[in-house]
């Protein structure tokens, strides 16, 4: 195996869930202040996942007191302390861009029941 | 001290500091190295250690090298390189340099020859400037002019197009992200010239402060 391949493998994470775009997950962020190091939770719906290998990121938005934040994070990133799941998003593309076009209760994302 | 090693680049990444920022690195084959002479102040003139790196064959070495490496008591290397040194008492002939001569944190210069472009313009060759591309300019990625009329002749160092890359270029200042002794891997934060696979010299930085 070539050896670069070998490199970007050992980064890998492999205790994260199985997870993507509609579905609505809290993403325990490592936020380290001076000395300190405490845990922020950032928790929206995922509205695409991009790339792959160590590369690969995904990003959160949520709508915070009326204002759309989105988060872009590498998702083999050592600073994820966990991502929780908390719904299934049932969604037809991967990409979820339409979302910042809408407010309300339109920007919702239906949910998915398993069969 | 001066110390280096030769080594093979083997193409770019990005690893995750302790911190969690994330590093763009180059990935580099440093060693095993073989010390395959030691010159000194009396014998050359000036004190130097001449590695060699990546095996080669004895059917594809020349006979000059052939006795060379022979005397050294080495197998044939393909690509072999000097790094001065104050001293040369550290080191023995036919003795291994491995990654793990650096550590985390060195700062290296790295030498190694620039991709090739071939024959290039003077906007990619030199950073020039193209003229507007529409509007029936006709004068798209031209040289220009070369200067007065009146010395009637063009001057010395004119930029012109010509052959582009292909250079001996060091880049000085690359941190070590990691060193990986048991496969001889050194990931140096940034870009390193030259293609995958091509040959480059790690030394240690001639401009950071000794600590």
């Amino acid at each position: 195996m070539n050896v670069i391949d070998q490199l970007e493998k050992e980064q890998l994470r492999t205790d994260l869930p199985d997870f993507g775009p509609g579905d609505g997950v809290r993403v325990h962020l490592k936020v380290i202040e001076g000395e300190r190091e405490r845990i922020q939770v950032f928790e929206g719906t995922v509205i695409r996942r991009s790339g792959g290998g160590v590369r690969e990121t995904f990003t959160v938005r949520k709508v915070s007191q009326g204002i759309g934040v989105e988060r872009t994070l590498p998702l083999h990133s050592p600073r994820i302390a966990k991502i929780e799941v908390t719904r299934r998003g049932r969604v037809r593309r991967a990409k979820l861009y339409y979302l910042r076009d809408r407010v309300g209760k339109a920007a919702r994302v239906a949910e998915r029941h398993q069969r | 001290m001066a110390k280096g090693l030769l080594g093979k680049k083997l193409g770019m990444t990005q690893v995750f500091s302790d911190r969690g920022e994330l590093i763009p690195v180059t990935v580099i084959q440093a060693g095993p190295c073989v010390v395959v002479q030691k010159k000194t102040e009396e014998t050359d003139g000036y004190s130097a250690i001449q590695l060699g790196f990546d095996d080669q064959s004895e059917r594809r070495t020349n006979r000059p090298m052939r006795g060379h490496f022979k005397r050294a008591g080495v197998s044939p290397k393909k690509v072999v390189r000097e790094i001065r040194t104050q001293s040369v008492d550290d080191y023995e002939v036919g003795q291994v340099l491995k990654a793990d001569l650096f550590a985390p944190g060195d700062v290296v210069d790295i030498t190694g020859t620039s991709k090739g472009k071939g024959f290039a313009g003077v906007i990619k060759r030199h950073n020039f400037g193209r003229g507007p591309m529409s509007h029936g300019s006709m004068y798209h990625r031209r040289t220009g002019s070369l200067g007065a009329t009146d010395p009637a002749r063009v001057f010395k160092g004119r930029k012109m197009p010509g052959r582009m890359g292909g250079d001996t270029v060091t880049i000085s200042g690359l941190e070590i992200v990691r060193v990986d002794a048991e496969r001889d891997l050194i990931l140096v934060k940034g870009a390193v010239p030259g293609p995958r696979g091509g040959h480059v010299l790690v030394k240690s930085s001639v401009k950071a402060k000794a600590n």
